[in-house]
């Protein structure tokens, strides 16, 4: 038995609708009604300053934290109350703000144990082959990020930007239906970032492995985000201040006195 | 796996198999007394070493797999049929075990099972009727195998071994199918873990029920080893040498238990000469040990390697800086 993800989406759902969300710790209201939708294949950045409440709209989003109310709809399913485990096994892939790849596998065993879990049932993979039968999967995204030369090193042995990709690249060894990038160029050498854009492109346009998928992003690096979104959604203090394109985010006078400044 | 493994297994085992041409009754005794608790050093290495789950509540298991076979033994029913009890019951007790684990880690797991390892213990010593309390279990047979009789030393420990060696393949399988990759991911990182779709909660369960079941093959296998088993070697001064154990051989390595169990049981023995001193020997080495080697002993081959590549870095570095000072004066 497979795990029940990648749901034929119905034409015109889009891959995440997120609304009305809201989550308060005491007084303070972190996300106060937020809505949003990502469209099939569309790259989609969450930016704003920092207590603006993108970590709290992510980690509930991920399952990482309960919404005090709302609703968070995937693929037209809602997913609201799902666990992290749950989700992933819906198609949900993810990196995260600090590096967290196990240190002790190989690379390409990292990428293996990203997507070993889709395979068969938990019985059947206990007499599966070491690799899964993911080698080729993983070859492809090797070579897509350009991590060949490493692939038999152990992660925890190589460099933060070397680490980095491998992170990224785990997210998307299960062939998800939406990845969810929390500040993919935090801790990155600059000129890695163009790097890491370029390779997000590629893997929304052309992926070698799998279909499509639609990602969104939350980065701090404005060139970045503005360069790799389609559409842009800014928070401020818990609520949505824009959604647009770059050009209309960049030309959007509030967000220029709020967030971007002059 | 490393590439010294198999080379060092096939070793062992040749080892294994002429080892009773140089010892006498006794010693084959304290061979077979090893065997039995690589057995059980092995599950307890699943659980802390591969999954990281810290359990101190080994030595209950242990104690559970001897006192079903001695009991069930008395009561008349065979020892084939105590030993798959055995590890069956240690298996679902290890999963009910397992269930804190889902709550709490670290040293608030540890005490937890520590808590358990001593309830059990108390059932051992106190329930007289059934476990006989601190006179405990006295004339528990060895088997017979196809109408041979293990009786002897020396079939008991060719038996023992052949059961070794079966539990060592199967954990080995285990630990290449993707099942090991998920305990390491697990050890290594839960919330990445979970967020690849690795349902952390049955493999923490698995790791606690499978090592409990290997806890209970090798209590079974003392029992009828020893003749007689009473609460004393259940107790969590047990549990915590096996932790011991574990960390020793060096936790996460398959081979770790071999080694562990030796300076476990083995050495103790051959240190009977230094008398009293033997506990101050020993627990400084340990304290040793443990700065110089936290990663156990079979990570010396891993530090050599780490430090040669450092090495390496190194000198690659000093070369390229030379090179480019070099340039920068042309």
């Amino acid at each position: 038995m497979t795990h029940p993800h990648h749901h034929d989406r119905p034409q015109g759902v889009p891959v995440l609708k997120v609304t009305d969300l809201r989550k308060a710790y005491g007084a303070i209201q972190a996300v106060g009604g937020v809505s949003f939708e990502v469209r099939p294949g569309e790259i989609f950045g969450v930016i704003g300053p920092n207590g603006a409440g993108k970590t709290t709209l992510f980690n509930s989003m991920l399952g990482q934290i309960t919404p005090d109310s709302g609703r968070i709809e995937l693929n037209g399913e809602d997913v609201t109350q799902l666990e992290p485990l749950e989700l992933n096994r819906r198609g949900v892939g993810r990196t995260f703000q600090t590096l967290q790849v196990f240190g002790k596998m190989t690379v390409r065993d990292n990428l293996i144990v990203a997507a070993q879990e889709h395979q068969g049932s938990m019985f059947s993979r206990m007499f599966a082959p070491s690799d899964s039968g993911l080698g080729d999967k993983a070859d492809a995204l090797i070579d897509q990020f350009h991590i060949r030369h490493v692939a038999d090193k152990k992660a925890g042995e190589l460099s933060y930007g070397q680490q980095k990709l491998v992170d990224i690249a785990m997210a998307f060894m299960s062939e998800p239906d939406l990845v969810l990038l929390d500040e993919p160029c935090a801790g990155v050498n600059p000129s890695l970032v163009g790097g890491i854009s370029s390779l997000l492109k590629e893997l929304n346009r052309n992926p070698r492995i799998g279909k499509k998928s639609s990602f969104v992003v939350i980065e701090h690096n404005m060139d970045f985000v503005m360069d790799l979104c389609h559409r842009i959604m800014v928070m401020v203090e818990g609520k949505v201040m824009a959604i647009g394109t770059p050009d209309e985010i960049r030309a959007n006078k509030q967000v220029l006195d709020a967030y971007l400044g002059s | 796996m490393k590439k010294f493994t198999l080379p060092l297994l096939l070793l062992a085992f040749a080892v294994l198999l002429a080892a009773p041409m140089a010892f006498k009754s006794y010693g084959l005794y304290l061979l077979t007394y090893w065997l039995v608790f690589i057995i059980a050093i092995m599950g307890l290495n699943l659980t802390i070493g591969y999954a990281g789950q810290k359990s101190l509540g080994h030595a209950a298991f242990f104690g559970i797999g001897a006192y079903t076979v001695a009991i069930m033994m008395k009561a008349g029913l065979s020892f084939w049929l105590g030993l798959p009890a055995a590890a069956l019951l240690c298996f679902v007790v290890g999963l009910i075990l397992g269930f804190p684990a889902l709550r709490v880690q670290t040293i608030y797991l540890a005490f937890a099972t520590l808590g358990f390892n001593t309830a059990v213990w108390l059932v051992f010593r106190n329930e007289e009727w059934l476990t006989g309390g601190t006179f405990g279990l006295n004339n528990i047979a060895r088997p017979q195998l196809f109408g041979l009789s293990l009786e002897g030393n020396l079939a008991y420990y060719y038996f023992v071994l052949a059961v070794t060696l079966l539990l060592g393949g199967l954990l080995w399988g285990l630990l290449r199918s993707p099942w090991g990759k998920a305990f390491t991911a697990l050890r290594d990182n839960p919330i990445r873990a979970e967020s690849l779709g690795i349902d952390i909660r049955r493999y923490t369960l698995l790791s606690f029920a499978i090592g409990a079941a290997y806890a209970g093959v090798a209590g079974a296998l003392f029992a009828s080893l020893v003749q007689f088993i009473d609460p004393a070697p259940f107790a969590i001064a047990s549990s915590i040498m096996m932790y011991l154990m574990v960390v020793l051989g060096g936790p996460g390595y398959f081979l770790g238990p071999v080694l562990g169990s030796a300076v476990g049981v083995v050495l103790p023995e051959w240190l009977r000469f230094a008398q009293g001193w033997y506990l101050f020997v020993f627990g400084s080495a340990v304290v040793l040990l443990m700065i110089w080697l936290p990663d156990g002993l079979l990570s010396i081959p891993d530090r050599f390697k780490a430090r040669k590549q450092a090495r390496q870095a190194s000198a690659a570095r000093a070369a390229s800086a030379q090179a480019a000072a070099k340039g920068a004066q042309a």
